[in-house]
């Protein structure tokens, strides 16, 4: 079974700031993580081959150098081996440009049989690389995936998925997508070891030019979307603050008044 | 433009079955399209020896005048519109008439029934309808073959689609079909004097806003997140037209199949995203029986009941109430919060609420740092003690 996992190295959202001068991300200091629902993806992808006792698990990013870091850490949870897509032709892309990068790295590792993606990257919250990746290899998709089990046969996978109402439960042949969500499994923290053995993988860099495909694609320019404008929103300050402690009843008062004259009940 | 290699072409015939515009025959037992061929792409992606390919271009700027209407997908889950599709209409209506072109529903289901006329009162002007077993149950590939193969024939010039689970699960998959841009969640959407499609959405956690066009591709299409926009007042007088979309899915074309559809939200129920008001619990409940109390408030103001991380972790709710970076990104008029500190990942997903009231014992909890109305206190004794003052008050009126 060979597996391929995207990921994507994220700036730790609950570190980022905005200059109240200038209205703009602070980008500087952030640190960087790797995306939290990749981490879900990588840890389904290892358990597979966990329990198959073969196959392959392939890492690949579309980043700037330092997203090394985020390469080494999924190859220190039990990646085989890592892919690095960097070149500034690759940057300003958006999903569809990200997606098609990808899939241009993901075809030159065909045959496979899996790929899992994060629902979602923390930066952008867009949820839309994987599936755009699915469509232009071809391949059947089940987002969402809280839980993935092979069937009998081991030919087709069964894949719980989180709906707006509830769950579904769908099967799909290979090769398929997934993208993965919270309570698809517990991400391991890799041991000392682990880590050590990582640093012996390969992580192989790859340019444009090396890729292949059709450059035009490729970053800005082959993004469909584009930012025009980057603006703060009302940053939100505390209103009023009471004191509950003594007078429950009272306060509870306060608030219903304070509600009606809002008009908001 | 298609292109089938003749030398890899098994003749198994699999793309004549799958063609929604029976434009595929086999001749000498080879694939061969004819001029009924729209590129949807649904006999690419069956084909067993990958013989078959599209050479896609984007669409030439020049011919951007061709792409006329704002289209609304109108999703139905077993027979119901979901209220996002009725927010869209009001939405799209009014972009709409800016552009001073006509307002599209596009419905995908198996007896559809009435939604035609409820769509149509809400604004549309054309709603155009593919009835079909197949098409019973949301899949992935069925709905991304009809909608495709749709806007390739008809052109539309912007296309919205609801940011639920499936929403998002069909927009990306369309646009990677066609090479179209696609903004996710946009919570802002007007049209520039260019007549382009501006679309707003947060990003970074809501840390900042990006507005976002799609300059070279048509049609422009953004997934559109719940209970941002009205739902636009029913006209039971509205006319409108009805068409019948003639794109057959064969069976061989989904490849995945619903094994099992398991739904947790209760009769009734309100969905924290869907919801005008919200009222949550966190930690601070400390045991699974005492959410009754919150819950007791959430019902007197005939609000949804949802909460935190942990609470849902630890099983005493279900998933799909969880709100947060990872559960659900809301907007309601009002929120309440109980006993949740105001972790960074609680607050991107509650923090662009109207409103945000919230009580809990620590007068340092960071979730008073965006409440509009803060109290200092013990929940189990605040929340009962709101109860009842809201009855009394209701009790008066
Ligand atoms: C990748 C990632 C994703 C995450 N996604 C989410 C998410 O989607 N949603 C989410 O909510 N969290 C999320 N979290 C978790 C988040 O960081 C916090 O751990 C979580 O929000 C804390 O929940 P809480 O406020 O209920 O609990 P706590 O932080 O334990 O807060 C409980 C609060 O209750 C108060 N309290 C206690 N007793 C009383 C009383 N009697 N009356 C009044 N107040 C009382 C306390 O003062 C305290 O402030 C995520 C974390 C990570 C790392
Ligand atoms: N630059 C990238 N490199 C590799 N994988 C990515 C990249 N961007 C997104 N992905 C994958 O696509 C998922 C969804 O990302 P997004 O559509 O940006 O929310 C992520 O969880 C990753 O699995």
């Amino acid at each position: 079974m060979k597996i391929i996992v995207p990921i994507k190295q994220v700036p730790e959202i609950a570190e980022v700031k905005i200059d109240p001068e200038t209205k703009t991300l602070v980008r500087a200091g952030v640190p960087s993580i790797l995306n939290p629902f990749d981490e879900f993806a990588i840890e389904e992808a290892v358990r597979i081959k966990e329990q198959l006792g073969e196959g392959e698990v392939i890492i690949i990013t579309m980043g700037p150098p330092q997203a090394e870091e985020a390469l080494k850490k999924c190859l220190a949870m039990g990646g085989d081996r890592a892919i690095h897509l960097s070149d500034r032709a690759f940057a300003g892309a958006d999903t569809w440009a990200t997606a098609y990068t990808i899939a241009q790295a993901i075809k030159a590792e065909a045959p496979y049989d899996l790929i899992i993606c994060g629902k979602q990257a923390i930066d952008g919250d867009t949820a839309q690389v994987g599936p755009e990746i699915a469509e232009i290899l071809g391949i059947p998709q089940v987002t969402y995936a809280v839980n993935v089990e092979l069937t009998e046969s081991k030919k087709r996978i069964r894949v719980k998925r989180e709906t707006d109402e509830g769950f579904e439960v769908i099967e799909c042949r290979f090769p398929a997508l997934l993208t993965a969500t919270k309570g698809l499994n517990e991400p391991r923290l890799p041991s000392l070891m682990a880590i050590m053995s990582a640093s012996k993988k390969e992580i192989r860099l790859v340019t444009a030019e090396a890729l292949g495909g059709d450059q035009e694609q490729y970053g800005l320019p082959g993004s469909p979307t584009q930012v025009v404008e980057v603006f703060t929103p009302e940053q939100r300050t505390g209103g009023i603050k009471i004191d509950g402690t003594e007078d429950p009843e009272s306060a509870a008062k306060q608030l219903v008044e304070w509600l009606l004259k809002k008009g908001v009940i | 433009m298609l292109n089938i290699k003749k030398e890899e072409c098994t003749g198994c015939g699999l793309c004549v079955k799958v063609c929604p515009f029976d434009a595929i025959h086999l001749v000498n037992e080879k694939a061969e399209a004819d001029e009924k061929c729209t590129l949807c792409g649904a006999c690419v992606k069956v084909c067993p020896v990958d013989a078959i390919s599209i050479e896609r271009k984007r669409v030439d700027p020049s011919k951007f005048t061709d792409y006329k209407g704002v289209w609304v997908w109108a999703e139905q889950i077993n027979g119901e519109l979901r209220n996002v599709v009725l927010e869209l209409l009001g939405k799209g209506r009014e972009l709409a008439d800016k552009l001073g072109e006509p307002l599209g529903a596009v419905l995908l289901g198996h007896n559809v029934g009435n939604l035609p006329e409820i769509l149509i009162q809400h604004g549309a002007d054309v709603v155009y309808v593919s009835d079909q077993e197949i098409l019973a149950q949301y899949t992935t590939e069925a709905y991304t073959d009809v909608i495709a193969a749709l806007i390739v024939t008809e052109k539309p010039n912007i296309i919205l689609y609801g940011a639920t689970a499936n929403g998002r699960d069909l927009g990306p998959r369309i646009a990677a079909r066609l090479i179209l841009g696609l903004t996710a969640d946009c919570t802002g959407l007007d049209i520039d004097d260019k007549r382009q499609l501006v679309q707003t959405r947060p990003a970074f956690g809501g840390n900042i806003m990006a507005s976002i066009l799609s300059p070279y591709t048509r049609p422009q299409m953004a997934t559109v997140r719940p209970n941002v926009f009205k739902v636009p007042e029913l006209d039971t007088s509205r006319k409108g037209e009805t068409k019948k979309v003639d794109i057959k899915v064969n069976k061989a074309a989904v490849r995945t199949k619903i094994v099992d559809t398991i739904v947790e939200m209760e009769e009734g129920e309100l969905k924290v995203d869907e919801a005008e008001m919200v009222v949550t619990c966190g930690r601070g409940i400390k045991d699974p029986q005492n959410i009754d109390i919150v819950a007791k408030l959430a019902d007197e103001l005939n609000a949804a009941l949802g909460g935190s991380r942990p609470i849902v972790d630890q099983g005493w709710m279900k998933h799909h109430q969880q709100v947060g970076q990872s559960g659900r990104t809301i907007a309601p008029k009002l929120y309440i919060a109980c006993g949740i500190s105001g972790a960074i990942q609680h607050l991107v997903g509650m923090r662009t609420s109207d409103t945000i009231v919230a009580i809990n014992s620590d007068p340092d909890a960071p979730i008073f740092t965006v409440a509009d109305y803060g109290i200092v206190g013990d929940l189990f004794k605040i929340v009962p003690a709101l109860v009842n003052e809201i009855k009394r008050v209701k009790a008066q009126k």
